[in-house]
């Protein structure tokens, strides 16, 4: 991926700036903003890249194509699912960025929503409301080059991702679960010491495990883990976290299912554990 | 019937830039006069309010942030108070004071990116900050720093600053040491010299004769600039209690926008930064009454544009009042009070950087939400912008569709928009057999 933002070889002294663009679906700004919190480095990236298109940013929005394109919020309406594909076609490299451009996000809640009841929801005027029944992430409509997880992403992430890129590197960031950095911070297990339903066990690690730090359960917004069963690629274990929350923390089946189906709940092995608690409600 | 000599014209703008969240304006004039403006946020709707029933009491904090990336803290705020309100909880002390620093923070970090991010780039001719950097380096820089002085509040709280994670029902999952507030001191002092230079900076703009006849709404409380608690006061007679919100705010849809629209006895008014100076200018610091003195800025503001000024205010007052809760911090001996679940129906009203925030939510006796109401600041402000709008527009005509359109979003960006807010609350009136 990275190899095809900057060809090695070519005269890069005199090669243009890659140009940046920062698409916006349905969210709450807070991924965008993380870019603005990128403050010093903010400046440097505006040197080293072309912002080309950033709204919330700039008033200049120059046309495509990009060489990199952050796509922020879900796919919820369907105009937003056209527009999906003609930023595909413009972008070099699409790289999602937060929980609801990579799992649909916590309004991927509506997708659980009983379509027959949907179909009676009375609006004061529902005739001028124009939304899909679903919330969906980017790859579920186009192929994505890189997905950065976290409710939100963790601009430490960000900026890595993008600077390997304009290395021409591909870009790498680990999927073990927050209990690897729990361990590493010294923070006291709350899951085992105080009997949280902690989902730190099968989240992806990247936040810092802040949650147990500040003294409370994770609750999973940096989406599922990777590998902790069976590899890299391989979804965790949350099977086995959910019959410890059962047998051991005492919680009954409807709660299991929301601690699952939250900011990530639409993330594929967080789904199916949600689905799954759901049946024994 | 439409004569031939007839003219009409259309102005739009297709996406507003530097706000947050998607929306675009478009303005009908006919014959030389304006016919028609709507403000229309397409921003899709999230609907927050319906997935919000179903799910547990203490799972409302971690999922109203979600409702605006900017001004979490707001959401959080105005839940965990309505939800106390049922359970029969008053935060006070100590809590208390954590709950204002961390909204203190919130408000530094949103009004500076606002400042210097989203609106100075008008006043100075820019398209964003990032371009404006080149020639005025040291001043965007100072505005970076003051974002981040907020944010680091905000972090030490709350984990982190977008969606902190530390805010519950009762107080907080961890409150800090005091050495641990105390190392923030030394910034927080060079960026209330920041704010001061701010607030002077703002001042000397050029400002454009505008002043509609506003009604501002906003929270007032006998003993301090409101955060967290106080009355709902206008510049009209009312005093209401939170409580009796619905009562005099309705909100009603219209066919252009994801956002509803919300008046008060039928007409728009306006919340935010210039209201709330406006309505508790007895409740600024020394400090920040002598910067405005000698800057020759009297209150009230009137000017939409000033609104500017009045974000900068209150990013001098976040800062002394941030000063002035650290100096006085003992750690509480809970870092949360004891909640009893009981049934019932709580509301509360929190200043959020960009206006009243309102809440009202049912529970059962499972403290399992029933229903949730939300109403944001922006689609209080929205009536306001269009009607601003109308106003404004008759001096633009003579120019060119595209300085006009420009003219217009210039406007739009001094209420400091949040679309994403706005649009997240069509509610589902979900009936079942």
């Amino acid at each position: 991926m990275g190899d095809r933002l900057v060809h090695h070889g070519e005269a890069t002294k005199k090669a243009a700036r890659p140009r940046l663009a920062v698409f916006k679906f349905a969210s709450c700004d807070g991924c965008q903003l993380s870019i603005l919190n990128l403050e010093e480095d903010l400046l440097a990236l505006g040197q080293a890249l072309d912002i080309a298109y950033f709204p919330e940013a700039s008033s200049d929005m120059k046309p495509g194509p990009y060489d990199i394109g952050l796509v922020e919020g879900s796919i919820t309406t369907a105009e937003d699912a056209h527009r999906i594909l003609s930023i595909r076609r413009q972008t070099k490299v699409l790289i999602t960025i937060g929980a609801c451009a990579t799992a649909g996000g916590i309004q991927a809640l509506r997708n659980w929503a009983d379509v027959e009841a949907f179909k009676q929801v009375v609006y004061p005027s529902p005739e001028y409301i124009q939304s899909l029944s679903t919330s969906t992430p980017i790859s579920e409509h186009v192929q994505v080059d890189f997905e950065l997880w976290g409710c939100p992403i963790d601009k430490g992430q960000l900026l890595r991702v993008i600077t390997d890129l304009i290395a021409g590197i591909q870009p790498r960031l680990p999927a073990d679960s927050v209990c690897l950095e729990c361990k590493r911070r010294g923070n006291v297990c709350v899951l085992v010491a105080k009997g949280m339903p902690c989902l730190g066990p099968v989240t992806r690690i990247g936040c810092g495990a802040i949650c147990p730090g500040m003294g409370r359960d994770c609750y999973g917004c940096f989406g599922p883990s990777e590998g902790a069963r069976k590899g890299p690629g391989l979804p965790p274990n949350t099977a086995s976290l959910a019959k410890h929350f059962h047998g051991g923390l005492q919680l009954i089946p409807i709660e299991i299912m929301r601690r699952f189906r939250g900011i990530n709940g639409y993330g594929s092995s967080f789904l199916a554990e949600s689905n799954a608690w759901e049946k024994k409600t | 019937m439409s004569k031939a000599s007839e003219q009409t014209r259309t102005i739009a703008v297709d996406m507003v830039a530097r706000v947050e969240g998607e929306g675009a304006l478009r303005v009908t004039v006919k014959d030389g006069t304006v016919e028609d403006v709507e403000l229309r946020l397409f921003e899709p709707p999230r609907f927050f309010e319906a997935f919000l029933r179903g799910r547990h009491y203490a799972e409302v904090p971690d999922i109203v942030a979600r409702i605006c990336g900017i001004c979490p803290i707001a959401y959080q705020m105005s839940a965990v108070h309505a939800l106390e309100q049922i359970f029969g909880l008053r935060i006070e002390g100590a809590l208390r004071d954590l709950r204002r620093l961390i909204y203190c923070g919130e408000w530094i970090e949103s009004h500076a990116l606002h400042v210097y991010l989203l609106q100075a780039p008008d006043f100075l001719g820019y398209d964003s900050a990032v371009a404006m950097a080149k020639d005025h380096a040291a001043i965007v820089t100072r505005g970076l720093r003051l974002k981040k002085a907020g944010n680091a509040i905000m972090t030490l709280l709350g984990g982190r600053s977008v969606h902190p994670v530390s805010v519950k029902v009762g107080g907080f999952s961890r409150v800090p040491l005091r050495g641990e507030l105390e190392r923030l001191k030394d910034e927080l002092l060079w960026a209330r010299d920041a704010a001061v230079e701010t607030v002077r900076w703002v001042a000397d703009f050029e400002y454009i004769d505008f002043a509609p006849d506003y009604n501002y709404v906003a929270l007032r409380h006998p003993d301090e600039y409101p955060l967290n608690e106080g009355q709902i006061a206008a510049s009209t007679v009312l005093q209401i209690s939170p409580n009796e919100f619905e009562q005099h705010f309705v909100e009603h849809q219209v066919p252009y926008s994801n956002a509803l629209h919300c008046t008060l006895q039928g007409e728009p008014y306006l919340v935010g930064p210039l209201a709330r100076l406006n309505l508790n200018q007895n409740h600024l610091t020394p400090l920040a009454g002598q910067v405005l003195a000698d800057k020759r800025i009297a209150l009230p503001l009137r000017n939409p544009f000033h609104g500017i000024i009045a974000r900068s205010v209150e990013i001098l007052y976040a800062l002394e009042e941030s000063l002035r809760l650290i100096e006085q911090y003992e750690p509480p001996p809970l870092p949360a009070a004891p909640v009893a679940v009981r049934p019932g129906t709580g509301m509360a009203c929190t200043e959020a950087p960009r206006g009243i925030l309102y809440h009202r939510y049912q529970i059962d006796g499972d403290g399992v939400i029933r229903e949730a109401k939300i109403v944001p600041p922006t689609s209080q402000n929205q009536s306001r912008i269009e009607q601003d709008l109308r106003q404004f527009m008759p001096r633009l005509l003579s120019l060119p569709d595209k300085e006009a359109a420009l003219a217009c979003e210039r406007v739009i960006r001094c209420y400091d928009p949040c679309i994403s807010c706005a649009t997240h609350f069509l509610r589902l009136e979900i009936e079942r057999e």
